[in-house]
């Protein structure tokens, strides 16, 4: 091993469409993705939306990414963390969000879940075992 | 006199949502466009801040951000593109919450 594997998490704080933080956190975490780190990706704040199933921006004129999100695992990206608090605020709950999953090779590619829902208390806790932290 | 409110971010992310709620009077319109679109999902918290006033919702937006019609707060209208022109022309003023 060349180098140690380091943990890095993304951390998603923003809706989708009104800016470009969004997209352009899923283009540098799938870019990460290719470097073997140890990669978390959390969803708060309206961060939460971005997961949000359903999305179709014809009537927008912009390009809808959050297919892109059911691929994250294909990219062995399979620790999304997903705050309860901020889900119960704006009044939605896990259904309401596209159903992540990754396969995993060691259980002859059992379909698991990608998606952990955590309090703020147990994110914060994610968050301080973390080496490099990404704010969107 | 009549004024068209504009609000065009997240009611979780700032306060002009609040805002606006509150100092429009009655015979005022409050149209939610881009991600202001949020505050009109009746289980949201923020919903409550639409009690009592005349609302309108961008519908391409709701779609864009996989918000069906039936998780609006009651009596929330939804517009298309043309409808937001209608609201600007029939309003004596437009006060964008920028």
């Amino acid at each position: 091993m060349a180098e140690a594997t380091k943990k890095f998490m993304y951390i998603n704080r923003k809706a989708p469409y009104g800016t470009i933080y969004a997209w352009e956190a899923l283009e540098v975490v799938l870019i990460g993705a290719a470097f073997e780190q140890d990669v978390s990706v959390a969803f708060m704040d309206d961060g939460v939306y971005q997961l949000a199933k359903g999305q179709d921006t014809t009537g927008i004129g912009m390009k809808n990414f959050s297919p892109t999100y059911a691929a994250l695992g294909d990219f062995e990206i399979t620790k999304i963390y997903v705050e309860k608090e901020s889900l119960e605020e704006r009044g939605l709950t896990l259904d309401d969000l596209q159903h992540l999953v990754w396969e995993d090779e060691d259980e002859d590619w059992a379909e698991k879940d990608s998606i952990r829902l955590v309090s703020r208390a147990e994110l914060g806790d994610v968050l301080a075992d973390q080496d490099v932290l990404f704010n969107f | 006199m009549s004024m068209l409110h504009l609000v065009n971010k997240s009611p979780y992310e700032n306060g002009n949502l609040n805002t606006a709620s509150s100092i429009m009077k009655s015979g005022d319109v409050l149209l939610l466009i881009e991600d202001g679109v949020y505050g009109a999902v009746k289980s949201g918290k923020a919903s409550a801040m639409l009690e009592g006033r005349t609302v309108s919702v961008m519908g391409p937006d709701l779609a864009a951000r996989g918000i069906s019609e039936d998780k609006l707060a009651d009596g929330v209208n939804v517009v298309d593109y043309a409808g937001f022109v209608e609201l600007v022309e029939k309003n004596d003023k437009v006060q964008s919450w920028l």
